[in-house]
């Protein structure tokens, strides 16, 4: 262990290296996990774990946000009417964003796994070669195909239809 | 008291999105007529909001009386109010259409209406994380409408939008935090004026806030290399959501990114980050060349009017990159008319499929033979959005273009004149294209049995079309025929719904009419034009 840190040590530029990882690693661990869900969005075929990959893609920002407003000491902004501001306060902003970014994230998670259960109910896979594959032989078909289904379909997709963001899901044939 | 217009223009679609679900309890197709009487009191907001604009110049309001810096300010300006007379008419004019083509349900006029207040949250928020809340509710609702069809294939290409559309917000987010850790703050007049204060323009932190809010806005926009999403959403989305779509959603996300650029960064930083205007550049015009091209070998003619959207859009970013007075002008004009064309062009590519079954280039062969009505309106805005003038379409190419050539004249370097000639080159391929369909429309019958070469050969091409095939009287001889149950009208000889039918030619003569107001339009944009370029 102190053979690794002498030998780090002993570069400036990996002394700055260790110093970034010891003091700011929050922000290491936001880049990594950013990296992380971005790779896996591009890299995995399996489309819910694209969609885990946006997940864990916004949730480095969450990071980014909530590292920001850490103060060192800091206390809980609350100020008693009449008390003296004396204290270091947290920022409450940074944290009421990612309180709304979380939201955000829940209900587009929501709208993604309902895209993906209409896929696989149409389909039968989540892969996207596999899916890839099957719109092809689909060809151009679906245009026409898919207009007529519309119109037929009108009068039940009225009376089913859970909702904007569950559309799909559960209701689908 | 007049502020108050801007946060009641905001809740109006959004309350009364809540309605078409809780009243779809009791009573069904309920959804319509609320979504009418809610857009028509949008259109009547814009309105007040617009003349004020006109008689007051920029008004704004604090929410919930928390004064700005502090509470979330809504703003409206030149700009603001222009792009939200085009987000309210637009809405409104789409929902004559989706009565009679789809999709129905209440469930869809909800998501349709929360789009809507999206839209007009974006145009009017003076916020950059409101931007960001705005932009999302915008992405979700458009997720959930494109795959209002419930088909498969549509189900794919919405998820693949909202992959890549969540990225391109949380990109826009992560430049939002880092331009707060520079400044501190979120609303976006203070933050153009702590930048200055507190970190400088040549701040790597501020540099890369703007690189992530435009890398971001970009996936949203659909710029050339993260466009991918779009063609497929356009194509596999229900004719009335393509429509509304192509007019207000991605133009909305180009009115975002004219607002940070300008109101939040200012033109100062653009013309200190020479690197940064060069690769928006660089990007702009890839967009340009690579979407007229893919346009042109299209064969479906939503995918066709897709492609062509992201070459428009990478117009508009040009003229944001270029960052000269007449460029932004022409950038603001296209965002305009761009919206205005494609609404026209994408509702007459889903009039001609609900009432022939058309969907392709091949499938039109004399269409304006059986409908020259719908034929003409879309050959018109179809020349406009080549850019033939008097139209608006010509107007916003031609201010960008020689906002370009200015831009190289007074030592912009090699890249405006770059953008010209790119411009210049996307307008040929866009002729192209459109004269490939105006020939499949007037010309292609000819020799098929049952036509008449004489009438379909008609010189009469680009008057609206309307002598060219009007007296051919045998209404199903010719090679694309209606289909069953295509509407019928008593006055035209068109087999489309005929109130879409009114506001297509209305558009078309909008489009042409707008060509004519070049002066009123630098009028009106002046007031911003020169607040930024002060």
């Amino acid at each position: 262990m102190t053979g690794v840190g002498a030998v780090l040590a002993s570069g400036t530029a990996a002394t700055s290296a260790l110093k970034v990882v010891t003091t700011r690693h929050a922000y290491v661990a936001f880049a990594l996990l950013l990296c992380v869900g971005l790779y896996m969005m591009i890299a995995n075929p399996h489309l819910v774990k694209k969609i885990i990959g946006l997940n864990l893609f916004q949730t480095a920002i969450f990071l980014l946000f909530i590292t920001s407003a850490y103060v060192d000491g800091g206390a809980i902004p609350i100020v008693p009417s009449g008390a003296a501001e004396t204290e270091t306060f947290v920022s409450p902003l940074p944290q009421v964003i990612v309180l709304t970014a979380i939201v955000v994230g829940v209900s587009l998670t929501a709208v993604g796994l309902a895209l993906c259960i209409r896929i696989y109910d149409e389909y039968g896979t989540l892969r996207t070669d596999t899916l890839r594959e099957l719109l092809r032989d689909e060809g151009s078909i679906p245009e026409r195909a898919q207009f007529g289904d519309e119109t037929t379909a009108t009068d039940d997709g009225a009376a089913t239809d859970g909702g904007v963001a569950a559309t799909g899901g559960e209701t689908d044939d | 008291m007049t502020d108050v217009l801007l946060p009641v223009a905001i809740a109006v679609p959004i309350v009364a999105a809540t309605l078409p679900i809780a009243l779809g309890l009791w009573y069904e197709d309920v959804g319509w007529p609320i979504a009418a009487v809610a857009t028509t009191v949008l259109v009547g907001f814009a309105g007040a909001i617009g003349a004020e604009v006109a008689l007051g110049g920029r008004f704004s309001h604090a929410l919930g009386t928390y004064q700005p810096p502090v509470g979330i300010e809504l703003v409206a300006d030149e700009l603001s109010a222009a792009v939200l007379v085009l987000v309210a008419t637009v809405s409104l004019a789409v929902l004559a259409f989706s009565r009679v083509a789809g999709p129905r349900g209440n469930p869809f006029y909800s998501g349709y209406l929360l789009l809507v207040g999206g839209l007009t949250g974006l145009v009017l928020t003076g916020d950059l994380f409101n931007l960001f809340v705005f932009l999302e509710i915008v992405g979700i609702t458009t997720y959930a409408l494109i795959a209002a069809d419930r088909s498969g294939a549509s189900a794919y290409a919405s998820l693949k939008y909202l992959v890549l559309g969540t990225v391109g917000a949380s990109l826009y987010l992560i430049g939002v935090g880092y331009v707060f850790l520079a400044t501190g703050t979120l609303n976006m007049l203070d933050v153009q004026a702590q930048i200055v204060e507190q970190a400088g323009y040549a701040d790597p932190l501020v540099q890369a806030s703007y690189a992530f809010i435009v890398a971001g806005l970009a996936l949203k926009i659909a710029l050339f290399p993260v466009h991918v999403w779009q063609p497929d959403a356009y194509q596999r989305a229900p004719d009335a959501v393509t429509a509304l779509m192509a007019a207000l959603v991605s133009t909305t996300s180009a009115y975002a990114l004219i607002r940070v650029s300008y109101t939040v960064f200012t033109v100062d930083f653009l013309a200190a980050n020479d690197a940064i205007t060069t690769a928006l550049l660089v990007v702009a015009g890839a967009s340009i060349l690579s979407g007229s091209a893919l346009a042109a070998m299209q064969s479906d003619l939503k995918r066709m009017f897709a492609y062509s959207s992201v070459a428009q859009f990478g117009m508009i970013a040009g003229a944001v990159g270029l960052a000269n007075e007449t460029a932004l002008l022409g950038g603001m004009v296209h965002l305009i008319g761009h919206g205005l064309l494609k609404f026209g062009l994408f509702l007459g590519v889903g009039m001609l499929s609900l009432g022939y079954g058309a969907r392709r280039i091949e499938d039109l062969a004399s269409v304006a033979r059986e409908a020259p009505y719908t034929a003409g309106a879309i050959a018109v805005l179809g020349l406009a959005l080549v850019g033939i003038p008097p139209s608006i379409g010509f107007l916003g190419k031609w201010y960008i273009g020689v906002g370009a050539v200015e831009s190289s004249l007074t030592g912009g370097g090699a890249a405006g004149v770059g953008i010209a000639v790119v411009i210049f080159v996307s307008t040929l391929f866009t002729l192209a294209y459109v004269a490939r369909l105006i020939e499949r429309f007037y010309f292609a019958g000819v020799g098929l049995p049952g036509g008449h070469g004489d009438d379909a050969s008609d010189p009469a091409v680009t008057d609206g079309g309307h002598g060219g095939a009007s007296e051919a009287s045998e209404a199903d001889a010719g090679p694309v025929s209606p289909v069953e149950d295509a509407p019928r009208s008593s006055w035209v000889p068109d087999r489309v719904p005929p109130a879409s039918l009114a506001l297509l030619v209305l558009t078309a003569l909008t489009a042409v009419a707008l060509g004519f107001g070049g002066f009123a339009l630098a009028e009106w944009f002046d007031p911003y034009l020169t607040e930024v370029f002060a």
